[in-house]
């Protein structure tokens, strides 16, 4: 059984938008997966459509076996969805917005408090939880819509885009604790723009473009594709002019920056080597890209020429 | 399981009551002193300064005679104004998603929110009666009329509100209702006369209005006195009331104005 099973789901919004046309998803039990797209792919619809806020307009949903259309309750008791937009009210105290979203799941009061004290103190909200919402910073907040989706004990935790618009330091300790929570057992789901977030936590991808899954895969699997890493040298003395023989694809950025491609049947030490020989010191490198959004732009550009082609 | 499902509903349900009586407690100033002040304000005006012109009605003093009128009027009001502002706030702040996104049946939704705003009409009603105590005295006919329509009538408003918040788009359609709907009829469904007092032709005209029927049944049961058939007053509301749960428990199963 799977903790999320996507049969040939569709959405025709109103307005006539086509936002989902037909995808296939399966994610494992205890998975931590990633499903990745640009703005407007479709992430946030297929998101709604497992969590019951958007009606789909084909297709099927399990949720560890629960088929939405006939097992809607059993299916939403496994699920816990932290949206990518506040939605909570801003006047409430937030340890009544956890409480209560306990209660709408059945939890008894006692025991969501506990688990709200202990949310509260995993993700440093407890000194304020008699605050109401509106006064907690950006940050608060979403580990707030962390909470109230933990507060429920969820099987399969879908996380859309929870680190947008945090501060690095918030961002490390959000990865450490969805790490322990999937080490724990959790099957989460996260959409994020932030694709080394994505290759640091994600054992599994999936890309979305223009309502269309083109990738599903293991992300080790996924990145071993790359061909080719961009690196950025900073070099230790200026440099005018590349030396011919740097077998290298290079440009110079300025005089103490090497851009330089890396295809994966070379080395780094016969990188190192070939600069050493032409006397380059280099001082620090970098990826210019994380791996992971090298193919993800690889892949999204590829698809826009063939849907081109095709139209 | 079956006991285990009843008792997550029981919760469920229980947390939506408890979340909507604290949420009018918490804004008293606005939810409940408002229509204290105003309800006072009519008993001083119309009741005692323009009513101790005005001839006795069926026996009755002018300030006896609008007393259940203007608790009705309390009622409704209020019992509308939770619901559609409730209901459409959780909307705008989008924290209806907790719910929608909770095993919670519609019906249960449903009921929630309708007892919030029936409990917030009680509440403002029990307040104006004390307040009229103030002006004059009052002696209930049938308690149990007046139990009976001042819960049906709570009710049937909620129920009204709450079909305002779904279809509310912006705060403006919040207030359209009850501005050019329900207070034309509340005014001209005998709060402040008999429609006795009106040509043939516009007394039967009035006796389709519901807030007629409610509030003559209503002071039916404080005065013992109707320009209304009880039975009809009651036939009517409780009918209304079966189209409106209906209406709204279809809205919420679809999840109209909320799921996209």
């Amino acid at each position: 059984m799977h903790a999320l099973s996507v049969k040939n789901l569709t959405k025709q919004y109103s307005n006539g938008l086509v936002a989902l046309k037909g995808i296939n998803l399966e994610v494992e039990k205890g998975d931590f997966f990633a499903l990745l797209g640009q703005n407007g792919a479709g992430k946030s619809t297929t998101i709604g459509i497992i969590c019951s806020l958007v009606n789909k307009s084909s297709g099927s949903v399990s949720v560890f076996g629960h088929d939405i259309d006939k097992e809607l309750d059993a299916a939403k008791l496994c699920i816990g969805v932290v949206p990518q937009e506040m939605n909570f009210n801003p006047f409430e105290k937030i340890s009544h917005i956890i409480i209560n979203q306990a209660g709408y799941y059945g939890v008894p009061r006692k025991i969501a408090e506990q688990r709200t004290e202990y949310y509260f103190k995993k993700l440093g909200l407890w000194e304020k939880r008699n605050n109401a919402a509106l006064r907690l910073s950006g940050g608060m907040k979403r580990r707030l819509m962390i909470a109230r989706a933990l507060v429920t004990k969820p099987r399969l935790l879908m996380l859309d885009e929870p680190t947008a618009g945090v501060d690095i330091e918030l961002r490390h300790m959000l990865w450490e604790f969805l790490t322990e929570l999937n080490a724990q057992g959790t099957t989460i789901i996260l959409t994020t723009h932030y694709l080394e977030e994505a290759e640091h936590l994600c054992k599994n991808v999936a890309i979305i473009d223009n309502g269309e899954i083109i990738e599903h895969a293991n992300m080790k699997s996924f990145i071993n594709r790359l061909d080719t890493q961009t690196m950025i040298l900073d070099l230790a003395s200026p440099l005018r002019d590349i030396p011919e023989n740097l077998k290298y694809p290079c440009r110079l950025i300025d005089e103490v920056t090497l851009e330089i491609k890396v295809s994966k049947h070379h080395s780094l030490n016969m990188l190192f080597d070939t600069l050493t020989k032409n006397n380059i010191n280099i001082t620090s490198l970098r990826n210019k890209t994380n791996r992971l959004e090298e193919l993800f732009i690889d892949l999204i550009a590829n698809n826009k020429i063939q849907s081109e082609n095709e139209s | 399981m079956i006991q285990k499902r009843s008792q997550q509903i029981y919760i469920a349900f229980y947390t939506i009551i408890r979340k909507e009586i604290i949420r009018f407690m918490r804004i008293w100033s606005q939810t409940l002193l408002p229509p204290v002040i105003t309800m006072s304000l009519y008993f001083l005006i119309f009741g005692k300064l323009v009513g101790s012109q005005i001839q006795s009605i069926s026996g009755y003093s002018y300030m006896q005679y609008i007393v259940p009128g203007l608790v009705m009027m309390a009622i409704m009001t209020n019992a509308y104004a939770n619901t559609s502002t409730s209901f459409f706030g959780a909307k705008f702040s989008k924290s209806i998603e907790e719910i929608l996104v909770a095993p919670v049946p519609s019906y249960v939704i449903l009921v929630g929110f309708m007892l919030g705003g029936t409990i917030r009409g009680l509440l403002v009603g029990f307040l104006v009666i004390l307040i009229s105590l103030f002006f004059t005295h009052l002696h209930i006919y049938n308690i149990w009329i007046v139990l009976a329509m001042a819960i049906l009538a709570s009710m049937l408003f909620s129920l009204g509100g709450l079909i305002n918040g779904i279809f509310a788009k912006k705060f403006d359609d919040v207030s359209f209702i009850p501005t050019f709907v329900l207070m034309p009829l509340t005014y001209l469904g005998g709060v402040f006369y008999s429609v006795k007092q009106l040509p043939d032709f516009w007394r039967t005209v009035s006796t389709f209005n519901p807030i007629l029927n409610i509030v003559d049944t209503f002071r039916f049961g404080i005065l013992g006195i109707s320009d209304v058939n009880v039975y009809f007053g009651f036939t009517m509301v409780g009918t209304l009331f079966i189209i409106l749960l209906t209406w709204c428990l279809i809205m919420l199963k679809r999840g109209t104005g909320m799921r996209t």
